[in-house]
């Protein structure tokens, strides 16, 4: 820490960090969790550029939350929601095994730094030639100079990561189709059939006060038809019942009767 | 030397979310988050030597991260298109 405002703007971003990144271990939802990773993203660009390092925190920024992070809740979309967001374990004891791994790594690590003796002279030193390499041929000039002086045999070899990256996604989500596209005039033929569902699938509930898709419809005996709502409401655990619904509509057709009784 | 506190302390997060979570993507999201740690902890040495070849360093893991997300979530696709789950326990089709 060099300056309080530095300081100030660690001490308020840190803590909300960890909390960001506690939310990817412990969030239900998935996409609460790539949120939450986002944040934490966002606040290491902002650390990058505190600590001097104003390009690497700009593509921080603009690479990680704004390109991987995007790509990653495209890939919830695609994917979807299953099963695997739910949080029991099937190892036995594989929870409290990983905690106690991850504790003694974390407490090795600190005791690491701890021990490590830092020379605050030298890293004021330190500090002060990062400042005045920004100073003078400034933060981008001095990056550039190294990628395209000492490493540019690694940037090179780098280019050939990403094709090779590029070509390799291409292949595993390229999808050949085996079976020819069943047309709506073949589905209706295979329904008529089949003799089920010759009419189609029913639509969802229409009550006296709710006609949301999250409702099932009511059979003739009365029995919600679970055929009425979308298999993906039924994943995500969001469809409503239709009971209090049906009370409602009955209370009301009640009272219609007792007014024509009047 | 504090930003190196926070770099253990977001790398032992993701640690821990790699070994308990079961939804590959979020895996996956833990293993980005260890990189990020380790690139924070680089740019702080870079600092502290004044030197700018640890903000290289971190460039390069970036790129190579990216090239990792690609192909990473490209592998969860299929797998999830051929097995209709994103579960790493589901994944057990060369289990004996």
């Amino acid at each position: 820490m060099t300056s309080s405002s530095e300081a100030f703007g660690f001490w308020t971003l840190a803590p909300i960090a960890v909390i960001a990144a506690l939310g990817l271990l412990f969030a239900r939802k998935a996409v609460h969790a790539a949120l939450g990773v986002v944040l934490v993203m966002v606040i290491l660009g902002i650390f990058y550029i505190m600590q001097n390092a104003d390009f690497l925190g700009v593509v921080q920024i603009f690479v990680y939350t704004g390109a991987v992070m995007m790509l990653f809740l495209f890939v919830l979309m695609l994917v979807g929601v299953d099963s695997s967001d739910s949080v029991v374990e099937t190892i036995k004891g594989q929870r409290w095994a990983s905690l106690l791994l991850v504790v003694g790594l974390a407490g090795l690590l600190f005791f690491t730094i701890g021990a490590t003796v830092v020379d605050e002279k030298t890293v004021q030193a330190g500090i002060d030639k990062t400042v005045a390499t920004n100073a003078d041929p400034g933060n981008i000039t001095g990056v550039a100079e190294l990628i395209f002086g000492q490493y540019v045999w690694i940037f090179e070899v780098t280019s050939a990561l990403l094709i090779t990256a590029a070509l390799g996604a291409m292949v595993l989500a390229h999808r050949e189709r085996l079976t020819p596209r069943i047309t709506q005039a073949e589905w209706a033929a295979k329904r008529v059939r089949d003799n089920r569902d010759v009419a189609g699938l029913p639509a969802p509930g229409v009550y006296a006060r709710h006609n949301a898709v999250d409702t099932p419809a009511l059979l003739p005996d009365g029995t919600p038809s679970s055929k009425s709502v979308s298999r993906v409401l039924v994943a995500r655990d969001q469809v409503a019942t239709a009971d209090s619904l049906r009370d409602v509509e009955r209370h009301l057709e009640r009272e219609i009767e007792e007014g024509g009784a009047k | 030397m504090y930003y190196v506190y926070l770099s253990v302390i977001l790398f032992s997060i993701g640690t821990a979310t790699v070994l308990t979570r079961r939804n590959a993507i979020i895996v996956f999201m833990g293993v980005e988050l260890m990189l990020n740690a380790t690139n924070l902890s680089l740019v702080t040495f870079s600092r502290m030597h004044g030197a700018l070849d640890g903000q290289v360093m971190a460039l390069f893991v970036m790129v190579v991260a990216a090239a990792e997300v690609v192909v990473g979530l490209a592998i969860i696709m299929a797998t999830s298109r051929a097995r209709r789950s994103a579960s790493v326990d589901d994944a057990n089709l060369l289990k004996l």
